[in-house]
């Protein structure tokens, strides 16, 4: 093997019933390098990570690893580790009910003399390992006592503590805000320095151009090719990843900008508020207007759409719908007002996975019109089929069941859910998260076309120039707080930026 | 590590209420019936030994439920246990030493069987064990439908009565004859009590016991972490069924007989006393010094039902219900407040 | 072979085969001991004691002692689909129900009457009417409160029964009144219970035809979070199903008392919620909650009851037939694991591989 090459996969070939996940996939690993892995939902990415650490089997290829001799075949997760490559995934894989130190040192706890775990033994090692990362972390507290940030960081620190030569990031920062991610890099960075090699799986290109040195691209199961980062700038990326030019995204909105601040009001919130999630705040949505709401990872923007939709019922203040004052108590007050909301994680709040597609699309409509109207079956199917047309829906049959659809086409049946309750006002909370590019523009598309039908519709997203693409206004967050408004004139990445970050900005 | 302190969290909290509770109530019960002799140590002992048996199916118990599990067969396996000793010592001639080796060797084979199917065939286990309480209370009458006392071996009866009198005296009391008396306790709450210390140190200080703890937390990440959760979890079942064998004994040498319905119901009084102890039917919280307490709580509330005299059984239950009604909603309290705290 | 295989992997596969497996014993069973082949099935009209003639057969008794068990298995059902857990207290709940019947019927602390000491009505209603309560109670500590069902019920399955000695004063209360005791015995030829079960199967067959309950209850039952943000009122679905239940406790408990005209509330019921929790297991459905299905249970409540009366019938004591009930189970949840199935298909997968390797 070449000197400085931690990792080497060669000719990885899988296939799942039917389809062929992997085709001569190669992958090389350096030491002390971070190596980000790209690619659509169904490329492939989570599919060649678990061949590598034994939770599926590929059926021809080698995996070579630094300092074994010949190839070699993880049985499973933990001779994976054993053999020195660590995964860290995006939930955290630790026991919330035990200590900080037992969780970096459980099955492998130090022991007295007759057998029994060295408690204080264990916690100082813990501790030292804390203080080696800098992290400021009390190791005999419980973990469910942190952050998921730094559970996460604790899960990487038990993993480099057990001499990983490989440490695979599988999407650890979709949960994380700016700060976190940060800290996380440092920590990336720190181990670089130490000669660990890490794979960094990531849908956000921004953050593979801040840490990565080099990339590979996956498309439909097959390599496209191995790069360093200064070989593939973003636009290059995208076109490698999507294997088209990529030219789609740049305008889909429509020319000219529409002002509808002349429209008559949808929405009217006055000091809604609730308590430790989103301080009170005012915000007018007119017909036909998207509005988007912007600001970091728990700056209170899921937080203050969830409120007026009565996922968390509003503490405070007073709320008009179509100029009508309203109370509602539950989500079904607000569908009967005529609004929807797709939630931001999908698994857990959107898609009911042991449903078949047509159940988890009409489920709204039926939810509205109660337990005793039945919507008849041909109605049903009328429905679902309407919808698995309209937003190209790829499944096999209106009846497989949602789960086992791929993530964007999970969410399409989300949004197909609340089509079909034909909605005033639609929350779209990070429709686009986790989705591949192809179906990113589609639902950008159809959010506009929806605004264009006179719905209104809050947008959120992380991915600032998607807002910039597809909304009228920006309402700004911070720390739990509404702290100002963007019109289309002041829309740009940096004033959206500064806006986010403030300081002095309030407005 | 400077900050040794008593970190007060809702989980230990749940145990001082439940600790506190039993002081109280066992106080309100020596103030009411102090002429009925409950202010005595022996009436403490006495509940001791009632319940010998129940604490080593507790202790079992909190071990399975803290993986996340449930073992409803323990009750049965007491019975079935019950009869095996007697039907051996009556109708077969057996010498009782034999005999215990045989129900814990019974138990082990029992725990191994069921602990198999949960964990190696991912069964559920209340599937599991409800089949295995069908099969050990069914085994209990193959081996015999009757009644069976035990009267035909010196050793066990001996073992039965022994008493182990409180060292200098301490709670002597004159009974209403005037005789004085040392109060004792049986050989049953010596067993009881060492098996309770056991499985406290155990799960407290050793890699199973921290791994128990591991897999109620959450599987999926024990499994990652390297601990091979099918073994605790086999282990874990193989103990509880261990333990009832153990209980079995225990309760044999109170009844000293072997019947079809005995001990009925046995594993829901041990699943309340963990529950009222403090510990959580979803796993990876609870405590077997809890479990203790709650079995304590509920030999309290049947020793007050019974020096009453008055009343009929079932209060005992329905008293022993409210309660568990009051620790289960206090829990969800706990867990609610928690939640909050988070968000 | 694929054929084979589309039939293996169809819901009822399972509840149908095991009442097949249980049948095809009866039968060898009966050609063994010299009775005509199909003697398990012959339904014949027999007089009884008081002169009127009525259906007999093993087939007709299987149908008759498991309709309690059919009809708990609804409400367990739902309930372990809308809220993943057990309802454990139905048993404690059957014996409450029958106890506050008699009590009513008969008067407190009566033991024996040939009339009522109140209206049948009001007996009938406050026996069911308690244990829609009893659910009620059991629904609104799981929804509302979040506790795990096996624990919230583990309340009313100790202090049900208990409640139901105290209102008998620890006694049974006997009401020997011809139009109490007609709900344990026969219409015309045919015995009530059958069809009081059969009601309530209909009733249960149809409100899920015709309404969207099911759907609300699986939706709950497979994702709460989901649910309640598509407009679904996960807390009060779930209650619904305690509540629905309990309902079926209290039907299946006044069956149970009227079958012997008394409420011994120490033994009505007993152990009744396992065999209500082992059919729905039977049936198919996951205790885990979410996707369900009746017929399945319903079926399985069949089953059990069949492997009772064949063990009754083959001369197995009635203390010693949970052994056998017992292997039944776990063969029949063994045959069901995930790594017994996964096993089976690489052996069949070998197979085919050695098939081809010689062709």
């Amino acid at each position: 093997m070449e000197k400085n090459i931690v990792l080497t996969m060669r000719g990885i070939c899988m296939t799942f019933p039917g389809v062929k996940a992997l085709d001569n996939v190669d992958f090389t690993l350096r030491k002390g390098e971070i190596r980000a892995l790209m690619g659509e939902n169904g490329a492939g990415k989570s599919t060649l990570i678990k061949c590598l650490t034994g939770v599926n089997k590929f059926e021809a290829g080698e995996i070579h690893v630094d300092g074994i001799e010949g190839p070699i075949v993880n049985k499973d997760t933990l001779d994976a580790q054993k053999k020195g490559i660590s995964t860290v995934y995006q939930e955290v894989n630790l026991c919330p009910n035990l200590s900080v130190a037992e969780n970096l040192y459980i099955g492998r706890e130090p022991l007295t003399k007759i057998g029994t775990v060295n408690r204080r033994k264990m916690n100082e090692m813990a501790a030292q390992l804390m203080r080696d990362l800098d992290l400021d972390i009390e190791v005999t507290q419980n973990l469910e006592n942190y952050s998921l940030a730094l559970q996460q960081m604790i899960a990487i620190a038990r993993a480099v503590d057990m001499k990983s030569k490989v440490l695979i990031l599988d999407e650890p920062t979709s949960s994380l805000d700016d700060h976190e991610v940060s800290l996380l890099f440092k920590m990336m960075r720190r181990l670089r320095e130490q000669g660990v090699g890490i794979v960094f799986v990531t849908h956000f290109l921004e953050q593979v151009y801040e840490v990565c040195d080099g990339i590979t691209v996956l498309r439909n199961g097959t390599l496209v090719g191995e790069y360093t980062v200064e070989e593939l700038p973003r636009v290059k990326l995208v076109a490698a990843m999507m294997g088209k030019d990529f030219d789609d995204l740049a305008s889909i909105k429509p020319e000219g900008e529409k002002d509808m601040s002349h429209a008559p009001l949808e929405i009217e919130a006055k000091g809604l508020g609730h308590a430790g999630k989103i301080k009170p705040f005012n915000l007018d949505i007119h017909k036909g207007e998207v509005v988007g709401l912007t600001g970091l990872l728990g700056s209170g923007r899921s937080e203050l759409a969830r409120v007026i939709y009565g996922a968390d019922r509003a503490q405070s203040g007073t709320l008009k719908v179509d100029g009508k004052e309203v109370n509602i108590k539950s989500p079904l007050d607000a569908m009967n007002l005529g609004m929807g909301l797709l939630p931001d994680d999908r698994k857990a709040e959107g898609i009911i996975g042991d449903l078949s597609v047509r159940e988890n699309i009409i489920l709204a409509m039926q939810a509205k019109l109660g337990i005793f109207k039945r919507i008849p079956m041909a109605k049903q199917i009328e429905i679902a089929d309407q919808y698995i047309e309209m937003l190209s829906i790829k499944t096999a049959t209106r009846e497989t069941l949602i789960k086992q659809l791929s993530g964007g086409n999970q969410q399409k049946v989300i949004l197909a859910r609340w089509l079909a309750t034909n909605p005033d006002f639609l929350v779209l909370d990070e429709p686009t998260r986790g989705i591949d590019i192809g179906t990113k523009t589609e639902i950008q598309k159809l959010v506009i076309k929806l605004a264009d039908e006179g719905k209104s519709l809050i947008f959120i997203s992380s991915e600032v120039e998607e807002m910039l693409r597809t909304c009228n206004r920006l309402a700004v967050l911070r720390d739990g707080e509404k702290v100002g408004e963007l019109n289309a004139d002041e829309m740009s990445q940096e004033g959206v930026m500064k806006a986010i970050a403030g300081g002095g900005a309030n407005g | 590590m400077k900050n040794k302190k008593l970190k007060i969290n809702s989980n230990n909290l749940l145990l001082i209420i439940t600790v506190v509770l039993f002081v109280l109530m066992y106080i309100g019960g020596c103030v009411v019936y102090a002429d009925k002799g409950f202010t005595r140590l022996q009436t403490f002992l006495f509940i001791l030994i009632d319940n010998a048996g129940l604490i080593c199916l507790a202790s079992g118990m909190t071990c399975v439920m803290l993986t996340g599990g449930i073992d409803i067969s323990v009750g049965s396996v007491v019975a079935m246990d019950c009869m095996i000793i007697a039907v051996g010592i009556e109708r077969w001639g057996w010498g009782s030493p034999a005999l215990m080796l045989l129900v814990l060797v019974v138990g082990l084979v029992f725990g191994l069987v069921q602990g198999w199917l949960i964990a190696y065939l991912k069964i559920q286990p209340f599937i599991v064990t409800m089949a295995g309480m069908f099969f050990a209370r069914g085994m209990t009458a193959v081996i015999c439908t009757e009644q069976v006392s035990i009267t035909s071996d010196p050793f066990f009866t001996k073992l039965s009565g022994f008493k182990i009198e409180m060292p200098f005296g301490i709670g002597a009391y004159v009974n209403k004859k005037g005789i004085p008396q040392i109060p004792y306790v049986r050989v049953s709450v010596i067993v009881a009590l060492l098996v309770v210390l056991a499985v406290f140190l155990m799960l407290r200080y050793t890699r199973f016991g921290r791994s128990i703890y591991a897999v109620g937390g959450n599987q999926q990440s024990a499994t990652l972490m390297g601990l091979d959760v099918k073994k605790v979890t086999l282990k874990a079942y193989v103990l509880s069924s261990f333990l009832a064998s153990i209980g079995g004994i225990c309760y044999c040498l109170n009844t000293m007989s072997g019947t079809t319905t005995q001990a009925t119901g046995l594993e829901m009084s041990a699943i309340s006393s963990a529950v009222i102890g403090g510990t959580l039917l979803t796993g990876g919280v609870g405590n077997v010094a809890g479990s203790l307490f709650g079995v304590l709580i509920n030999g309290t509330i049947s020793k007050l039902v019974q020096t009453h005299g008055q009343l009929i059984g079932a209060w005992a239950n329905i008293v022993t219900a409210v309660l568990l009604c009051f620790f289960i909603v206090l829990q969800a309290v706990f867990v609610k407040v928690k939640e909050r705290k988070k968000a | 072979m694929g054929k084979l295989k589309d039939i293996t992997k169809k819901r009822l596969f399972l509840p149908i085969f095991s009442m097949i497996l249980v049948i095809l014993i009866n039968v060898v069973y009966d050609i063994a001991s010299g009775n005509p082949p199909f003697s398990f099935f012959s339904i014949t009209i027999r007089p009884i004691t008081g002169g009127s003639s009525v259906l007999f057969g093993r087939l007709i008794d299987i149908l008759n002692r498991g309709s309690e068990v059919a009809i708990l298995a609804i409400g367990m059902t739902l309930v372990v689909s809308s809220s993943a857990g057990t309802d454990i207290s139905v048993g404690s709940v059957m014996s409450l129900s029958g106890g506050l019947c008699c009590m009513l019927l008969a008067g407190y602390g009566v033991t024996n009457v040939s009339e009522y000491a109140s209206p049948l009505w009001v007996g009938l209603l406050a026996g069911v009417g308690i244990a829609c309560v009893c659910g009620l109670f059991n629904g609104f500590l799981v929804a509302y409160l979040n506790i795990q069902p096996m624990v919230a019920t583990l309340i009313l399955w100790s202090a049900g029964r208990a409640i139901g000695l105290l209102l008998c004063n620890s006694q049974i209360v006997y009401v020997r009144v011809p139009s109490f005791q007609i709900f344990g015995s026969y219409v015309g030829i045919i015995p009530t219970p059958i069809i009081i079960a059969a009601v309530c199967i209909l009733i249960a067959s149809l409100v899920l035809r015709f309404t969207a309950l099911g759907t609300f209850i699986q939706g709950v039952g497979i994702n709460k979070k989901a649910a309640r943000i598509s407009g679904f009122n996960s807390s009060k679905i779930i209650l619904l199903t305690y509540v629905i239940c309990g309902l079926c406790a209290g039907i299946a408990g006044l069956v149970a008392t009227s079958r012997i005209y008394s409420a011994d509330t120490n033994n009505i019921g007993l152990n009744m919620e396992l065999d209500a929790i082992l059919a729905v297991a039977l049936g198919g459905n996951s205790l885990g909650g979410g996707k369900f299905n009746l017929a399945g249970s319903i079926i399985g409540a069949y089953t059990i009851q069949s492997v009772t009366t064949t063990l009754y019938a083959l001369g197995v004591s009635s203390a010693q037939a949970p052994v056998f009930k017992a292997i039944v189970v776990i063969l029949i949840v063994v045959i069901q694991a995930e790594p017994v199935k996964e096993y089976f298909k690489k052996m069949s997968a070998k197979k085919l591989a050695a098939k081809e390797a010689r062709s």
